[in-house]
């Protein structure tokens, strides 16, 4: 027992590194054909709105189109909801194939899998193609770095934060930001009918 | 049961000062940031911070046993082709350069050293609280000479290539926070400056939610202003020869979520 619990120990203080280790060799045999640009590389786990692990990995060969929001948020974030309906919707229409939509959580304190489904159904984004995640607040830096997002809890509630629409392509590569609210929507349309092709 | 107590002191002292590099104790406390969350003061929680800045030595340590962050093998997304510019293969740089602080280090590479000895990097409250201690004076901030001396060292050009520990620590124990190397924080990419977005329009709302509360508490403190504009102006993957690190970790376990998420 008393070994047991020494090994638990020094496994607890060797596991920063050999953590990270473990995930490069986990996908040490893909590395190959990853492009060096891929979110794939990632090494960070993800919930969705359904509850179920996921890496961006899990994602290979789907062109995304990916925004960063909170739930509560009652300014900017509507209008970037919307935005992203308006760019299915129209995307849709200009015959794309359907790229996955993924609304990543700021506050993944707050934005549970259950908190995310209820926003899912409240905004109609309740089909295959929308997916919402929750992470680490590790992992939700680090994904937002690869985006260049800034945001800042400035209260209980509420973030700042840069209102950047990120479309990467099916090797996970970022190929196109839109930022700013209200804009006109028709080069990003435009951007995901090239990657995804009809 | 006691044994195990027993190994569990012994090893916890030196998983402190075992590693790399010495570190050191900050009482934590309030203090107003440049750029807050308004106009109201910042807890700071106790932590530990590295004495000095992360050495090419050290660094080239960590490469030798983290393949994936050599220069020859680091993935683009995590850090650009300036990545340890000066180093001339994987395991090589100019000798004069050992002990002077490593540069051309992106975020991610710079928080994954800190990872792996089981520190992170500092959040920017913490490194400007530590920051604003003088050699005999916990909050030397309103000392004119302070900060004089802060912004004479920014005009001087490769302060780079000094040696870490060479100048005099702080009221801390804490070497060359200034006069040597900008240096990255956790959260850097929380600092957003209004301005930024000119490009549409005169306003930015559109850009940053509640943006109109943020705004400069301190404009007086011209030399944190300059810091706050260099960490805004940052990516994660960019490598710059004015830009090292160095590791910080929490005092007490519970308060870790806290000082991330402040």
């Amino acid at each position: 027992m008393k070994n047991l619990m020494l090994i638990c120990w020094l496994a607890a203080l060797l596991s920063a590194c050999s953590n990270n280790s473990a995930s490069e060799e986990r996908s040490i045999e893909d590395q190959e054909e990853l492009h060096a640009m891929s979110i794939y590389h990632l090494p960070s786990d993800w919930k969705t709105h359904e509850g179920e692990q996921i890496a961006f990995s899990d994602l290979k060969g789907q062109p995304l189109v990916v925004v960063m929001i909170y739930t509560a948020c009652k300014t900017a974030c509507p209008r970037l909801v919307a935005d992203m309906r308006q760019i299915e919707e129209k995307s849709a229409l200009a015959g794309a194939r359907q790229p996955r939509y993924i609304l990543v959580s700021i506050d993944p304190l707050n934005d549970t899998p259950e908190r995310l489904k209820q926003f899912a159904n409240a905004n109609q984004m309740e089909g295959d193609q929308w997916l919402f995640l929750q992470g680490t607040t590790a992992g939700v830096r680090e994904f937002a770095n690869v985006l260049a997002v800034k945001y800042k809890r400035i209260d209980p509630i509420d973030f700042s934060h840069s209102n950047i629409i990120s479309v990467f392509d099916q090797k996970g590569v970022l190929q196109y930001q839109k930022e700013g609210l209200g804009m006109e929507n028709d080069e990003i349309i435009s951007k995901i009918v090239e990657i995804s092709g009809t | 049961m006691k044994a195990v107590i027993l190994i569990l002191a012994l090893i916890l002292p030196l998983s402190i000062h075992g590693q790399h590099q010495e570190m050191v104790p900050v009482t934590g406390g309030v203090y107003t940031p440049l750029y807050g969350t308004s106009k109201e003061q910042v807890q700071v929680a106790d932590f530990f911070l590295d004495a000095f800045p992360v050495s090419h030595a050290a660094y080239l340590d960590f490469v030798k046993k983290n393949p994936e962050w050599r220069k020859s093998e680091v993935k683009r997304i995590f850090a650009d082709e300036r990545y340890l510019d000066f180093w001339d293969a994987d395991f090589s740089f100019p000798e004069s350069l050992a002990q002077s602080p490593v540069n051309h280090v992106s975020w991610f590479a710079a928080q994954a050293y800190c990872e792996c000895q089981g520190k992170r990097l500092p959040t920017v409250d913490e490194w400007e609280f530590a920051a604003m201690a003088s050699e005999n004076q916990k909050d030397a901030r309103r000392d004119s000479l302070f900060n004089l001396a802060i912004l004479h060292s920014y005009e001087k050009p490769k302060t780079y290539l000094m040696k870490v520990g060479t100048q005099s620590s702080n009221v801390w124990g804490i070497y060359d926070l200034h006069g040597m190397v900008w240096e990255w924080t956790l959260d850097f990419n929380a600092i957003i400056l209004t301005g930024e977005s000119r490009n549409y329009g005169n306003t930015d709302r559109g850009l940053f939610c509640a943006s109109g509360a943020l705004g400069a508490n301190d404009l007086m403190n011209y030399a944190a202003f300059m810091r706050y504009a260099m960490r805004s102006s940052l990516k994660a993957r960019s490598n710059l020869a004015t830009l090292g690190f160095r590791c910080a970790r929490d005092m007490h376990a519970e308060q870790g979520q806290i000082a991330i998420e402040k």
